[in-house]
């Protein structure tokens, strides 16, 4: 039954990334869609309060600028919004919130929503005000996203475009980006989670008198106005602790099926976008490709080591998967699945502590974030993440067959080799160099209170690979909420969201300069099965020679340990 | 550059109202009117009294009651502090819990030393707040329930299959008892005066 559940989940973001897909091209494109009639006016009003001139189109260097402006914007304001929610009124009340707010956990916060990472150090229920996740959280999910989906839409247009000195203009990119796909599929799928049972209310934490007599203190909130775009904007951050596997968060299997597919289809069309955009719509179905075989891999062996009843408890006589941290409802289909989406989609949104996977349970999700986010990705990051490994993957093609390597007629010369190769590094030293420092200090190891050993290790590794993927999600043992993880991981996430996008549209503005060459006999196909193949290999052959050894530290020593 | 400043701080202001005022107070104003009851947290009432949320596991002790799964939020069944316990498989705390927690299982059901426990009586949920357990879990207690309400098991056995659910539309997630559900049926059936 597990495996049906997976096969109809890729059925449907398969066969909805087309028509999806198509759909995002049509909105950037600027062609007429059903949703004009409402939305036209919206956005020129909006245009005309911005002061931003539609046809203005901006170069690189400018759009990337402008997202900057516009992360940076967001982060203050969200930061002082946190520092200031002691003066916010309405619920709950003080004596539920036992989380100090400090300034390190609110700098951290800050940047982890505008990151779209929503990497929490925090317990929602715990320590935020209605009012912060409203008006601070839950608008960034959609701004955050929207930025993302912004990125992404500039980078295809430095394949799809010649002689161009520019790649769009970043506030229309944002505002269509918001009005035309995430604002309504919110508004849609936010009601449906609240007819599966998601609550949406400003009351107090309720007091339930239990069957047994005894009192039963129930957390509240306006949760179902964040429960869907913090998927949709592959954020991700829970309006409680436990997140995806708190029951007002996902209260059925579907809610949380729902969810995922929110996470899944938008990144996976984008690569249709890119296809039809560029007018090589099979380049486009050959990356598809390549993501939905990494994919079942990683659902394939994450699903082994979480169905299987775990071998730590062979003398007990108990049956049944790994349950420890899962959920009934969701039992291990639901549960991996969600492991594997999230983690494959810049998702945090987990329903199952993964903090209480196996080893190799755990390895996937790590694998996923650690190898750059590229199967489906974040919104619109994961596109560009997927296409800058098959830049090195052309590169060294084309130093198999010796010729220049080119992609989508576009030629890939030293400087723009440069780019990609720095874009598939900046992750691992990153990561590992941070991992380094948590480890050699007092500091960071003082956050392993739950559990040690390699076990430990992997725990600050998937902080790091977490906040530097955009993710967001964590194995929730270590306790990240002292200032050295806050500044640290907040250091990943910058580098995480903003190297990585600038080195992605530098190298689409090299791109939109270039002329497109005309495909000769030399030419490396780029949407032939062969070509997969060797994204597909460029891909594990980076992963593995980057991470190797730290996962052998990891995951890979606890699973050998008896 | 200082048209761009201009552009991002009042972007970042109106698009917040947007996203962060008008949607949820769309959502408020349709979600509400439609999904009244969910709105609010579906929270059950008997007598006038809220006595818990449908969706919210609670804790059960006597031997009355179906007992749900064992709990990490707060200090059991928190509503407001979730999580579990976020041990490794290797983590000999875990291990030992789980020991504990199945001998205790058993000596409550009265079940031989050598029968098979299925794993979610003796693992922590991800909440700590959940509301089911699986029915092999709730089969093993049907005769302790049966024997403290002076029920015959095949009573017991009748309301456990009234409500146990299936798989979601048939393929998603997992088959599940709802113990709150369960035991307000129970009381329903057969009161019995706590002491």
């Amino acid at each position: 039954m597990r495996w049906v559940e997976y096969i109809v989940f890729l059925t449907l973001v398969i066969g909805m990334a087309w028509p999806v897909g198509l759909y995002v091209a049509r909105v950037f494109g600027g062609t007429p869609t059903f949703l004009d009639p409402v939305l036209c006016p919206v956005e020129s009003l909006l245009y005309r309060l911005l002061g931003v001139r539609r046809n203005r189109e901006m170069s690189a260097r400018r759009y990337t600028l402008c997202f900057l402006l516009f992360s940076a914007v967001s982060t203050v304001g969200l930061f002082l919004l946190l520092v200031a929610q002691r003066w916010l009124p309405g619920g709950p009340a003080d004596r539920y919130l036992t989380t100090p707010m400090t300034w390190d956990l609110a700098a951290n916060t800050a940047i982890s929503f505008s990151t779209t990472t929503t990497w929490q150090a925090y317990g929602g229920e715990t320590t935020l005000r209605y009012l912060t996740q409203l008006v601070g959280l839950v608008s960034q999910n959609f701004l955050a996203g929207a930025a993302g989906l912004a990125l992404g839409i500039a980078f295809i247009r430095g394949f799809s475009r010649e002689r161009s000195a520019t790649i769009g203009n970043f506030w229309v990119g944002l505002i269509r980006g918001l009005l035309w796909i995430l604002l309504p599929v919110a508004l849609l799928g936010s009601l449906v989670v609240m007819w599966q049972g998601v609550p949406l209310n400003m009351a107090p934490y309720t007091e339930a008198h239990t069957l047994e007599g005894g009192v039963q203190t129930i957390a509240q909130g306006p949760v179902a106005a964040l429960e869907f775009i913090k998927n949709l904007g592959t954020n991700g951050g829970g309006f409680f602790n436990a997140n995806g596997a708190h029951p007002y968060e996902n209260p059925t299997p579907l809610a949380s099926f729902l969810g995922l597919l929110a996470i899944a289809v938008l990144p996976a069309s984008l690569t249709i976008t890119f296809g039809h955009m560029t007018g090589r719509p099979r380049a486009g179905w050959v990356l598809l490709v390549v993501m939905v075989v990494l994919f079942i891999g990683g659902l394939a062996l994450c699903d082994f080591a979480e169905a299987a009843t775990p071998s730590q408890l062979a003398d007990l006589h108990v049956s049944g998967g790994n349950m420890e941290g899962k959920e009934t409802r969701f039992g291990i289909g639901s549960s991996v699945l969600a492991a594997v989406v999230t983690s494959n989609g810049a998702t945090g949104s987990y329903n199952s502590m993964h903090g209480s996977y196996q080893p190799v349970g755990v390895l996937v999700p790590l694998m996923n974030m650690l190898l750059g986010e590229v199967v489906f990705g974040g919104l619109g990051t994961g596109l560009y993440g997927m296409i800058m490994i098959a830049m090195v993957a052309v590169f060294l093609g084309g130093l198999m067959v010796g010729r220049t390597p080119e992609y989508l007629g576009k030629k890939i010369t030293g400087a723009e080799t440069r780019l990609a190769v720095l874009y598939a590094l900046l992750t691992s030293k990153v990561v590992l160099i941070l991992t380094g420092l948590a480890l050699a200090t007092v500091a960071g190891r003082a956050g392993l209170v739950t559990n040690g050993g390699a076990r430990g290790f992997t725990e600050v590794l998937f902080a790091y690979a977490s906040s530097m993927a955009n993710n967001g999600q964590t194995m929730a043992g270590l306790n990240a909420n002292s200032a050295f993880y806050n500044v640290t991981t907040a250091v990943a996430m910058l580098a995480g969201r903003f190297g990585l996008a600038a080195l992605a549209l530098a190298l689409a503005g090299r791109f939109a300069v270039q002329r497109r060459w005309p495909t000769t006999a030399g030419t490396l196909p780029s949407d032939s099965i062969m070509f997969g193949i060797l994204v597909l290999g460029t891909i594990l052959l980076v992963g593995a020679l980057s991470f190797l050894p730290a996962l052998a530290l990891g995951p890979l020593a606890e699973a050998l340990q008896r | 550059m200082r048209q761009h400043v201009r552009s991002a701080i009042l972007g970042v202001i109106l698009l917040t109202l947007l996203t962060g005022c008008i949607f949820p107070l769309g959502l408020f104003a349709v979600g509400r009117l439609l999904f009244r009851d969910q709105a609010d947290g579906s929270l059950l009432t008997r007598g006038g009294i809220v006595i818990g949320s449908q969706l919210i596991g609670q804790d059960f002790t006597r031997p009355q009651y179906f007992h749900p799964r064992p709990s990490a939020a707060g200090t059991g069944y928190d509503g407001a502090s979730s999580g579990g316990t976020n041990f490794g498989p290797s983590n000999p705390k875990l291990i030992e819990d789980i020991r504990r927690l199945a001998e205790e299982y058993g000596r409550n059901n009265g079940l031989p030393p050598d029968a098979i426990i299925p794993i979610d009586a003796v693992t922590r949920s991800g909440s700590g707040l959940d509301p089911h357990i699986s029915p092999a879990n709730a089969a093993l207690q049907v005769a302790r329930v049966a024997h403290a309400r002076a029920l015959s098991e095949d009573a017991v056995r009748r309301l456990l299959s009234e409500n146990t659910q299936g798989r979601q539309l048939g393929f998603l997630g997992s088959p599940r008892v709802s113990v709150l559900d369960l035991n307000l049926a129970l009381d329903r059936t057969a009161p019995f005066t706590a002491r």
